[in-house]
């Protein structure tokens, strides 16, 4: 088979002005192929980290009690909830189970919190704030405190408070000045203000206030648990799996943040499968381009096909040949195009320093090993059929042109 | 002499109903191994496609032929492929050499495509062929820059490459200048009388014919003379 390589490079050097625009044509398909991929998955990259980057993959909550259970007379159950009691539900053993879940392979941060509603209050000025006790050491565990301070500082400790910058100027705040902090179960505590933070998310900004963990115990009265707790994951997408293992190895309720965000998986996974469309063009467009190219070169080829065969080439080896021919040619596409493909994609800021007004366009999903191995493929596929009309030559007719 | 190739009765028909020719009409020949014999006719007797036969590049619509013993007509392609690959020659009337190859290149085609790789053995006898061609300066030479003389001696170097039993050459020097055709002639009979190889050449040109031991005429499809 070493000779019908020698002789495919040989027809491919002999022309080496079509064989070049057959490689351009090639490698214009399979730069559009990594483009593509990068732009989509650069653009799912974004929209994922704009919209999920920020929370929990995985959520761990409190089961809230059962409700009270009233038999009535006759014999029928009636169950009853009430309404507007202070949360008392708790995950009592958190502190055994944070340094279990940090074990799980993929779980990059854990943050046991206690969330729970209240008013802050300054001078006459009172707003209406979810509180969020996180522990110290961990306050950028899931939010990315840190990035969004504008003021101050994201380190909570007794008697400190981190609020958004819409509150802030909405009462007219400033770094070091003390609030009052009344918890829905009427416990209220004094403040300072150590740290102010925008993180764009208006309704956040206006109504998420922080507190360490301790503070948040004696707001919401609990002396030991933690109401929920938050999971960070290196890949986000695969926050399903890592759910089942934790509720598996806890035994807890663990929740991915794909429960309740179908809409948004829907929009990802239309804008995936067009870009799949639009690969798969690409990829059509090399078939034919190649396809063509191929029975052209078959038909001018057709005596010398025919003189191969006089003198004993057999037809599988006409074939290879030709499919060889298309698999260097997809080869060297694939290559150039790839190439061609990554430097065109350097300029663009990477996925974690995509800002507005530009491409997000991620260098690292360009897809290259896909786009040269289904290029070669293509191009292989697309030599069969010149190959077979090659190898089916009459060489009595074709030495006769 | 044995007998190398035996035709019996062939018949070969192109086309079907009202179209359909008859080429050759029972036609039956038999060639001893080291011949060196003229095949003549006038155009349209059936030279070419009884060369054809010869060469198992087409099949009999119905006769036998047998050569080396082995059946022809019963054979299949992958068969007939690899036996004329050892065992024929070819060289044609417009020399048909691959024209993106060397001089030598052409030359072991047909070995080198039966090992599948050029070996050292292949280029040796190769370079010795086209030497003895006169050619040994343009060993390497594009075999598309060569004159038509030269051509058609690479032509005749690529036939014996194998170094096949029979060679069947169709008007080899149909194309050629009296000086050349002379040449080619004349290293054909040189290779048939050194090394007993069996030559068949179809020709229109008398003199050629009597450079040959043995003619055959060929007339309305069968053998006349």
């Amino acid at each position: 088979m070493l000779y019908g390589l020698k002789i495919a490079l040989r027809y491919l050097t002999a022309s080496k002005a079509q064989t070049a625009l057959l490689v351009l044509g090639v490698a214009v398909g399979v730069f559009i192929f990594i483009f593509m991929s990068a732009l989509i998955g650069g653009l799912a990259e974004f929209i994922l980290s704009r919209t999920v980057g920020d929370i929990s993959h995985v959520t761990i909550k409190a089961e809230d009690a059962d409700p009270p259970i009233l038999i009535s007379p006759d014999g029928h159950v009636l169950a009853v909830v009430e309404q507007g009691r202070a949360r008392t539900a708790t995950l009592a053993d958190a502190a055994t189970w944070v340094p279990l879940i940090e074990t799980v392979p993929g779980v990059t941060a854990v943050s046991p919190q206690i969330t729970g509603a209240g008013f802050l209050t300054r001078g006459a000025q009172v707003a209406q704030v979810g509180v969020t006790g996180l522990e110290p050491g961990r306050e950028s565990a899931i939010l990315d405190l840190d990035g969004y301070m504008v003021e101050g500082t994201a380190r909570l400790g007794s008697g400190l408070i981190v609020l958004g910058q819409t509150l802030a100027d909405d009462l007219s705040l400033r770094l070091g000045q003390t609030l009052r902090l009344q918890s829905s179960g009427g416990v209220s505590t004094v403040l300072t203000l150590s740290g102010i933070y925008r993180t764009g998310n208006g309704m956040m900004d206006r109504s998420s206030i922080f507190v360490s963990l301790p503070t948040a115990r004696t707001l919401f009265a609990l002396p030991q648990g933690v109401t929920r707790i938050e999971i960070k994951l290196a890949d986000l997408n695969a926050a399903d799996a890592t759910a089942l293992r934790i509720r598996a190895l806890t035994g807890l309720d663990a929740v991915p943040w794909t429960d309740g965000a179908e809409q948004l998986m829907e929009a990802l996974n239309a804008q995936a499968q067009t870009g799949y469309f639009l690969k798969s063009f690409a990829l059509i467009t090399i078939v034919i381009g190649v396809a063509s190219a191929l029975l052209l070169s078959t038909y001018r080829r057709r005596p010398e096909i025919g003189i191969m065969r006089a003198m004993g080439a057999g037809r599988s080896f006409v074939v290879f040949v030709f499919v060889t021919q298309g698999a260097l040619v997809g080869l060297l596409g694939g290559l150039s195009g790839a190439a061609l493909g990554y430097l065109a994609l350097l300029p663009f800021p990477t996925r974690d320093a995509f800002r507005p007004g530009t491409l997000p366009m991620d260098i690292t999903q360009g897809s290259y090993g896909l786009a040269i191995t289904l290029t070669v493929l293509g191009a292989i596929l697309a030599s069969i059929l010149p190959a077979r009309a090659a190898a089916r030559v009459d060489p009595v007719t074709a030495i006769g042109q | 002499m044995t007998a190398l190739v035996e035709v019996e009765g062939l018949v070969k028909t192109f086309g079907t109903g009202e179209a359909a020719t008859r080429v050759l009409r029972g036609l039956s020949l038999t060639l001893q191994a080291g011949e060196l014999t003229a095949l003549l006719g006038p155009s349209g007797s059936g030279k070419s496609t009884l060369l054809t036969i010869l060469g198992t590049l087409m099949k009999p619509s119905s006769g036998s032929h047998r050569m080396l013993g082995v059946d022809l007509v019963a054979a299949d392609d992958r068969a007939l492929t690899a036996f004329r690959n050892l065992h024929i020659g070819f060289v044609f009337q417009f020399h048909n050499l691959l024209p993106d190859f060397t001089a030598l290149e052409n030359v072991i085609f047909p070995t080198a495509v039966r090992e599948g790789r050029e070996t050292a053995a292949a280029r040796a006898r190769g370079r010795k062929l086209l030497t003895r061609m006169g050619l040994g300066e343009r060993i390497d030479f594009p075999s598309a820059k060569l004159s038509g003389g030269q051509k058609q001696r690479v032509a005749v170097a690529r036939a014996l490459m194998n170094r096949p039993e029979l060679v069947l050459a169709d008007e080899p020097t149909g194309n050629l200048d009296r000086v050349s055709a002379m040449q080619v002639m004349d290293l054909i009979a040189e290779i048939n009388r050194d090394e007993g190889t069996t030559f068949l050449i179809s020709t229109h040109d008398e003199k050629i014919a009597s450079l040959c031991r043995r003619q055959i005429v060929v007339g309305d499809g069968a053998v006349a003379g």
